[in-house]
């Protein structure tokens, strides 16, 4: 079974951001300013477990710069069996479409893959366009906030698997191939192993342009604008601190503003 | 026809909390573009829920009804919508950002070639086009996000908006028979196991959180006894969640839900950026630690400094109280 997982390196968590002149930069006190998408680990996690059970291939694929090489190797160190990196100039102001356009041509050109698995969203840009947009350009059907994968049947191609949708979980069966967004409850990823950061670190990342697959340089041009970026507005809210002599007196105290202010 | 068209999400027969919200975006940018506000309704036996989008104050209503649509599956929803978009052009196609409202408009905007400004909690018009605020950078940034050409697919965070009010209007809707069949689609749905009555964190009008402060599994005891009082939804901590004392559906936060009630109560929770991310366009927050320099303490409206196990017990006597 070919498997791809499409992964992005992001900020990580405790990035701390700046804007100047409407460009984003950002520091990270922990001193990993770029990592594996967090919520695309659990992706990973899920391509690898599939692959480790059916054999085949668990493949990483990320859209990037040589930056992206990084997250790559994460995938790599955490047991993928082989990774692809597509870089090129045009690609850089790509919006979501642009972006499922590039990857759904990397995945025609990696061939005979039956299972594209996507991370819910990505922390930076934050919409969760892609896995769904993915899909409609290979024609295949998206199973979105995927939270378990309850049955494989290789023989008659066809998978089933458990959705995260409002008000409840429901279960799923579609013929592959598919396009998986996971949550977080579908695992728990593993961490790199000492052997697999060895084996990453000696492994070559292929690197494909736009021609390398395919794309004329407009493919992933941008129909979205989003030039204009500037930090939070501070909240409005200087604290009010709340005391007194007892428990039930703060209460009251509280009750009363809540009410003043119509929230209940 | 043109104009600005909503996609009316159903709940049980009725429309969904986030379309009403996305009917009252709707109007406000009708009326500054000029133009006219249409509701899509896509189901089956959806008769009452296009009336119910005439009283909501819908010009139009464009509808499908038909068995394809029962279960909502992104296939067939998706291909209808496409449908309809194409052949019709409006300026502006709004959904709520639900989980089946973003997948519809990351299907309609991938089919079609469109533009998507996706999860804006502020919606303005300039120049003619809809420019949609939206948190990036997991709410740590703010972006102004439109779509340059074409058909403006736009998505709307639920609860950031004023929802539609009735209006007493009536109207005919036109039914559309879709250009989709059964065997175009994929995705079988086999069952559902509904989540029952408790009252989920995305819609919640009030939430009661805890976190790290909370101590253990059984310190959620006096946040869900709140909770349960002002009729809340009980949300956590990424720090209580790994810990392993509430389900992980339960987080706020960047990896996490991110919420916007009216009233957020942060109880035992620091603050750190990553749950701010989560919670921070609450209208209003209560925070309760017993750390006075706890960050939470500066994005809050109301603070009480002491032992959450004293405070909360009190709070829920006092709103039972007030409450009847």
């Amino acid at each position: 079974m070919k498997i791809v997982v499409c992964v992005k390196q992001t900020p990580s968590t405790t990035a701390v951001f700046s804007v100047n002149g409407g460009k984003v930069s950002w520091d990270d006190p922990g001193g990993k300013p770029l990592v594996v998408n967090p919520w695309d680990e659990y992706a990973v996690e899920a391509a690898i477990q599939l692959q480790e059970e059916h054999g085949g291939d668990a493949i990483a694929l990320s859209m990037g710069t040589e930056e992206s090489l990084e997250a790559l190797k994460t995938c790599l160190a955490m047991g993928c069996t082989e990774a692809i990196l597509v870089n090129d100039g045009t690609f850089r102001d790509a919006d979501t479409l642009g972006t499922a356009r590039v990857l759904a041509a990397a995945i025609e050109k990696i061939g005979d893959v039956q299972i594209a698995f996507f991370g819910k969203q990505a922390i930076d840009g934050d919409t969760g366009n892609t896995p769904v947009q993915v899909a409609v350009k290979l024609g295949w059907t998206p199973l979105t906030y995927v939270s378990a994968i309850k049955e494989i049947d290789a023989g008659g191609g066809t998978i089933t698997v458990e959705r995260q949708v409002s008000g409840g979980k429901e279960t799923v069966t579609a013929p592959l191939p598919v396009a998986i967004s996971v949550v977080k409850e579908i695992n728990e990823p593993r961490y790199p192993s000492f052997m697999g950061i060895r084996k990453a670190n000696r492994a070559t990342i292929p690197s494909w342009t736009a021609a390398d697959i395919g794309l004329d340089a407009g493919a992933s041009a941008s129909r979205v604008d989003w030039s204009r970026v500037y930090p939070l507005p501070a909240r409005d809210a200087s604290v009010e601190m709340i005391s007194g002599d007892s428990p039930q007196e703060i209460a009251k105290k509280l009750v009363d503003r809540l009410f003043e202010e119509k929230v209940l | 026809m043109s104009g600005v068209w909503v996609w009316i999400e159903q709940d049980n027969g009725n429309i969904a909390p986030i379309s009403l919200e996305a009917l009252g975006v709707g109007r406000r940018i009708a009326g500054e573009l000029g133009t006219n506000l249409t509701a899509v309704v896509l189901g089956e036996s959806v008769q009452g829920l296009a009336d119910e989008a005439f009283t909501y104050g819908a010009d139009a209503v464009l509808g499908m009804d038909d068995a394809l649509f029962g279960p909502f599956r992104v296939e067939a929803y998706g291909r209808a919508l496409a449908q309809l978009v194409a052949g019709r052009e409006p300026d502006v196609l709004l959904l709520g950002n639900s989980s089946r409202g973003h997948d519809l408009a990351a299907w309609v905007a991938a089919q079609l070639d469109l533009g998507l400004a996706a999860d804006g909690t502020d919606i303005a018009v300039r120049d003619g086009r809809v420019v949609v605020t939206r948190p990036v950078y997991a709410g740590k940034l703010l972006s102004d996000v439109y779509v340059t050409e074409g058909v403006q697919v736009v998505t709307l965070r639920s609860r950031a908006f004023a929802p539609a009010s009735a209006t007493g209007g009536s109207g005919e809707a036109e039914w559309v028979q879709p250009a989709v069949s059964e065997e175009q689609i994929g995705a079988t749905v086999q069952g559902f196991e509904s989540a029952g009555s408790v009252v989920s964190l995305t819609d919640a009008r009030i939430i009661v959180s805890g976190g790290r402060g909370v101590g253990g599994p059984e310190g959620f005891a006096p946040i869900r006894g709140l909770a349960e009082v002002i009729n809340a939804a009980v949300g956590a901590s990424r720090a209580a969640v790994d810990a392993g004392w509430i389900p992980y559906e339960h987080q706020v936060g960047q990896t996490g839900k991110t919420v916007s009630p009216d009233l957020y109560i942060a109880s035992g929770i620091s603050g750190a950026i990553q749950h701010q991310a989560g919670m921070r366009t609450a209208k209003v927050i209560v925070a309760i630690n017993s750390d006075p320099e706890a960050p939470i303490f500066k994005l809050a409206n109301y603070g009480i400094v002491g032992d959450l196990f004293q405070i909360l017990p009190a709070l829920t006597e006092e709103f039972r109280k007030r409450l009847g």
